[in-house]
């Protein structure tokens, strides 16, 4: 006995075929330039004639790797912190005025995505430096005698990366702001609530999964910060991405190299699935 | 003939080679490789026309900062599409180890057979110098300039900001001349006393450089008042009006070195290329183009540099006389390699 094919089904089916042939041609992409490279990079870290786990003992037991992953960790924790403070209050700014002035700010937040990451940390570099804009200015001023170190320290790559992810912070905010209902602030303030008891009670908790959003964003990103932390560190804030780097390029060991990559992409992928237990990743990746 | 600047004609090219070998002249033709820039125009105008001109073939160029990481994969693949390359010596003799890079047969290279035995290695011929000399800033020091690694590490004498490269080879013979040891008694490297004369100036080390045009900015920008930067990068600056200058003394000597990555698709041309490359009049017509000096020492008796433009150049003899030699040999041996992986550990302490 054959099965007749239910007419509605056939047609599902087609569709469904028509879907896979239209998205192939960008699934081939991904598979050639993510998942095959990625594949061969992880690949590459535990193999070198013969299966080995050396690449990792080392990225686990050697002081150099700790020490780069806590920077690493440590510094991305400021930045996320910092783009929060200061990335909050511009997105309430621009979630209560009128539609032209919010437009306003939200294109001064993202102007900057416009400018390459290069330039804005050289343009970092001649604020900052010892005969910088900044010092120069405070000197005018009387209000140093010597000139500060503003740059090639932690300090420098911490300003820069914080301007640099401002906006990955700001725009989740402030989505998730545009869909709390005004009347239930308009509800707490005909309760008697003050308003700073309305924002603390009502407004704060509901627009909390953007700040989950936008930290995780941020955070991520600045884990595999690379250009900054090179040109503003000054050489001593050796984050994990240029440990791979220094791997391949100083040290030869591209096996190494992989295995600190792949550490890196898991605690990343893990960060993702410990986020996902909380809110949607949609609203993170995509600010639905 | 004329050399073709022109990379996806060289993949076109070594591609066809590679699915059938039927293209015309296929012998004629190499894939050289540099680091681009005024470097890559300058070699291209003194040596690598010339050259093409004087063989009768055409020489196809790529540039790249770093070619190591490109040489182990293009040759791990099994299909190397560059043939020879200028890079910094120690990749070449590095890559002669591991296999990556082809041995020479010096009777087919006199030219490079002339040179002095320090010049070349069974992987490698010198191809230009240039110097890690100590650098500073002349309106910091107007009189009385640092002038040896002793002054650099003296804190007291000549206060200041200072810069090193962030990178072991060079610095740590620095390190060491700074304590005392002659420029011709470096190696082996006496590497736990380099690293802790290095721990000693750390604190005064404002930023460690990663490449040559941050380490001239550091001090055209007066972000620092000396520091241990290329010849060329210092007088590339001080051309443009910068206050700064240099001193030969105790600079450390270090070469590029042409060498031929393990079949090469055009094994035989490359080896013809690589004695015209060293030729003693097309090496004397780089220093007229750049600030490096010539690989090959006979340049200098060519006529073609006139002494006072000899004077200035790192491999000219009476300055060369002054600095250590590096030793490509020491550094890509076991005792080399390994204070190179303590680099990083000291970096980050």
């Amino acid at each position: 006995m054959t099965l007749v094919p239910d007419p509605s089904q056939k047609h599902q089916r087609r569709e469904h075929g028509l879907m896979l042939a239209l998205v192939s041609p960008a699934l081939l992409v991904i598979l050639l330039l993510i998942v095959l490279p990625v594949g061969w990079l992880a690949w590459q870290s535990i193999y070198h004639d013969g299966f080995t786990l050396e690449n990792y003992r080392r990225v686990f037991t050697e002081d150099i790797y700790w020490r780069s992953f806590a920077l690493t960790f440590e510094i991305s924790l400021g930045v996320t912190v910092i783009a929060l403070l200061l990335g909050y209050p511009v997105a309430y700014l621009a979630n209560s005025v009128p539609k032209g002035w919010s437009i306003l700010i939200l294109s001064l937040v993202v102007l900057p995505f416009w400018t390459s990451v290069l330039v804005r940390a050289y343009a970092w570099l001649a604020l900052l430096q010892r005969t910088g804009v900044i010092n120069q200015f405070l000197r005018y001023l009387d209000v140093i005698s010597e000139p500060l170190a503003l740059v090639h320290n932690t300090f420098g790559t911490v300003v820069a990366t914080v301007h640099i992810l401002l906006p990955f912070m700001v725009l989740p905010l402030y989505a998730t702001m545009q869909k709390i209902p005004g009347d239930l602030m308009q509800a707490g303030a005909s309760l008697g609530a003050s308003p700073s008891l309305t924002f603390m009670r009502v407004f704060l908790p509901l627009s909390l999964p953007g700040v989950l959003a936008g930290c995780t964003m941020v955070f991520v990103l600045c884990l595999g910060f690379y250009i900054t932390p090179e040109l503003l560190g000054g050489g001593r804030t050796v984050m994990v991405s240029m440990l791979v780097s220094r791997n391949v390029e100083l040290y030869n060991q591209f096996g190494a190299a992989s295995a600190v990559a792949v550490v890196l992409l898991l605690s990343v992928l893990a960060i993702f699935f410990v986020v996902s237990r909380f809110i949607s990743l949609d609203r993170v990746l995509g600010q639905k | 003939m004329t050399t073709k600047r022109n990379f996806a004609l060289g993949c076109a090219l070594s591609g066809a080679l590679a699915f059938g070998g039927t293209a015309a002249n296929a012998a004629d033709q190499i894939t050289f490789v540099s680091q681009g820039g005024a470097y890559q125009q300058a070699q291209t105008v003194a040596i690598l026309d010339p050259s093409a001109k004087k063989l009768g073939i055409t020489i196809n160029q790529d540039s790249i900062p770093d070619a190591w990481p490109t040489i182990k994969t293009q040759v791990g693949s099994g299909k190397p599409i560059w043939d020879v390359v200028d890079t910094p010596t120690g990749y070449c003799l590095r890559g002669g180890e591991q296999g990556l890079i082809e041995k020479l047969d010096f009777s087919k290279i006199p030219n490079a057979a002339a040179m002095p035995e320090s010049y070349r290695s069974p992987y490698s011929v010198s191809y230009e110098f240039y110097s890690s000399v100590l650098a500073y800033s002349q309106k910091t020091f107007p009189k009385d300039a640092p002038n040896s690694w002793v002054d650099f590490w003296d804190v007291k004498k000549f206060p200041g900001r200072r810069a090193l490269r962030n990178h072991p080879i060079a610095t740590l013979e620095a390190a060491l001349m700074a304590d005392g040891v002659a420029p011709d008694k470096l190696y082996p490297l006496d590497v736990d006393r380099a690293f802790k004369k290095l721990e000693e100036i750390k604190p005064n080390i404002t930023v460690w450089w990663t490449s040559g045009a941050q380490s001239a900015q550091l001090l055209n920008d007066g972000e620092v008042d000396l520091e241990m930067a290329w010849n060329g990068r210092v007088s590339a600056v001080a051309k443009e009006g910068a206050k700064v200058a240099f001193t030969y003394n105790q600079g450390i000597l270090q070469s590029t070195s042409l060498c031929i990555l393990k079949g090469a698709p055009n094994l035989d041309t490359a080896v013809k290329f690589l004695n015209e490359a060293v030729d003693p009049v097309h090496q004397a017509n780089l220093p007229l183009n750049i600030d490096y000096g010539p690989g090959n020492p006979k340049a200098f008796d060519t006529g073609v540099i006139k002494p006072e433009r000899a004077a200035q150049l790192p491999s000219e003899p009476a300055n060369a006389a002054k600095q250590a030699l590096m030793s490509y040999t020491w550094w890509s041996s076991p005792a080399g390699e390994a204070a190179e992986k303590r680099w990083a550990s000291f970096m980050q302490k």
